[in-house]
């Protein structure tokens, strides 16, 4: 069974950060205010910044365990990263962004595989444009197709829809939740939005001041919210 | 109940004053300091026929000095491109975000003031700091001398004096545009596999080309101006030390010709290589 596994505490500047959970078949929402710590917390999970004390296991395996002295590099850990502004690289075109994490035994071969990832994400037609050049919703699927171009055995999500525009996030919203329950990847998704949440149907884990307050399915948290977060969160408008 | 005069207004024969003497003193001063500069170069280019300018050319000090400016000007500009590169990289990672608030971070940070001085450092000063340190009498004269090695009054002490007050303005730059670079786009790249020096081949060095290729644009032409260090640490020895601007200081003791058209050679190289650099950041 395929499972992301984390369990960690650890510093991001003055804030002390102690999460724990398991993303496994349905998408795992990150939810909680600004500072709440959510973004540190995708850092330490891909080994971008170091947790004090923790395990984080995929598959089984270990990624980091201070018990046993393992932190394996960001780039053996084997997680698709979509940061919240995309970050496509400005210099190359969509095909040679989707290209950058295959490896293939040669560039046509490369080619070919990032042209079948884009296709995937309905967006070939976008393969020889510039980053520049795109939409955001053009961009966050460029986005999606470079982060699974490695052939990542996990995904994390920061704010996938954050930087759209209200009438776009509803679609996007739509196309990556039927995305995802396709690739049955665990995925970590980073939200602040209930309509999120409702979309993508997976266990809600609400970080406050770096603390988990409450977790479960929304439903659960509509009934018996546990802080004024939480009552806000599950009452919020579709944005 | 007296009203105060209202203040900020002036009376009407200021204002026309005002008027008419600020935009003469702007025109004034401005124009002095165009002049200034503008005087030297219509002198450099105008004072002398195309033919004299020609027979200056060739005057025996010429050739020499412009193959070994040259060749030394792009050896240290590889010096500076190769060593620089990396050295901007590490300083400029080890300085911002969260590596930056720690004590290593000072630590870069000493270090990259310490680098960046030579930028303020005068010439002449640069000359006996070169001597004190590589010279027969230097921090490293003797392990030098050990070695069968004299720098000094050589091709190579030219190369060093050049890369010494050049490197800088190269460094800057790549500190500067490796700061401004998305970190996102760094962790992106490795979670994508990629290692850390395909990293910064891949994604660093070419986001940040513009900058850098500007940066190496005013180091190469710093390299190229070099006179007081290079007199100082190299000699002033035709074929093997004499660079173009030192020969611009021999010709002048005999033949102010040549001299100008040394100068406006130099001028010319400068300006096509500007060029040429610039050319190839756009593309």
């Amino acid at each position: 069974m395929s499972a992301l596994e984390v369990a960690l505490q650890g510093m991001a500047g003055t804030l002390s950060i102690d999460v724990s959970f398991r993303a496994a078949a349905t998408p795992l929402l990150l939810v909680g205010p600004n500072g709440a710590g959510k973004t540190q917390t995708l850092m330490m999970i891909l080994g971008a910044a170091r947790p004090r004390r923790g395990r984080v296991t995929l598959d089984g395996a270990p990624l980091f365990d201070d018990e046993r002295g393992l932190d394996l590099p960001v780039e053996q850990r084997r997680i698709g990263f979509v940061p919240q502004r995309y970050a496509l690289f400005p210099h190359l075109d969509v095909l040679s962004n989707v290209g950058y994490g295959i490896a293939a035994p040669s560039r046509a071969e490369r080619r070919r595989m990032a042209r079948a990832l884009l296709r995937e994400l309905d967006a070939e037609s976008l393969a020889e444009r510039r980053p520049a050049e795109l939409s955001g919703g053009e961009t966050q699927r460029v986005a999606l197709a470079r982060a699974l171009a490695s052939r990542p055995r996990a995904l994390l999500l920061d704010e996938p829809l954050a930087a759209l525009d209200v009438s776009l996030r509803r679609d996007m919203r739509r196309f990556l939740a039927e995305r995802l329950r396709a690739w049955a990847l665990p995925t970590v998704v980073v939200t602040h939005d209930r309509a999120d949440a409702e979309a993508l149907d997976g266990e809600v884990v609400v970080l406050e001041a770096g603390a988990v307050v409450q977790r479960g399915r929304l439903a659960e948290l509509a009934a018996q919210p546990a802080t004024a977060f939480v009552k806000q969160l599950v009452s919020g408008p579709d944005r | 109940m007296s009203a105060a005069p209202p203040t900020g207004r002036r009376a009407p024969w200021r204002r026309t004053v005002l008027a008419i003497v600020w935009p003469g003193a702007v025109g004034l001063l401005s124009a002095l300091l165009l002049l200034l500069v503008a005087l030297p170069l219509a002198g450099l280019l105008f004072s002398a026929s195309p033919r004299q300018l020609l027979a200056g050319l060739g005057d025996p000090l010429v050739v020499p000095a412009l193959r070994l400016t040259i060749f030394t000007t792009t050896v240290s500009l590889l010096v500076i491109l190769i060593c620089g590169t990396p050295l901007g990289w590490v300083i400029a990672r080890r300085t911002s975000g969260g590596s930056g608030a720690g004590r290593a971070g000072k630590v870069w940070r000493v270090l990259e003031t310490v680098v960046e001085l030579p930028v303020v450092l005068p010439p002449a000063v640069a000359g006996v700091a070169l001597l004190l340190a590589f010279g027969r009498r230097g921090l490293l004269g003797p392990g030098l001398a050990a070695a069968g090695i004299g720098l000094p009054f050589t091709c190579a002490a030219v190369v060093v004096a050049q890369t010494f007050v050049a490197a800088p303005f190269y460094l800057q730059a790549a500190v500067a545009a490796f700061r401004r670079l998305d970190p996102d786009l760094i962790l992106v790249a490795r979670t994508l596999g990629a290692s850390r020096p395909r990293v910064l081949f891949t994604v660093a060095i070419p986001v940040s080309w513009p900058s850098l290729a500007g940066g190496a644009a005013m180091s190469w032409a710093r390299a190229l101006g070099e006179f007081g260090a290079t007199l100082m640490f190299a000699g002033n020895m035709s074929g093997r030390t004499q660079t173009l601007p030192l020969a611009i200081y021999t010709a002048l003791e005999s033949d102010l010709r040549t001299a100008q058209s040394l100068s406006i050679l130099l001028v010319a190289v400068a300006f096509a290589l500007l060029v040429a650099i610039r050319a190839g950041a756009r593309r």
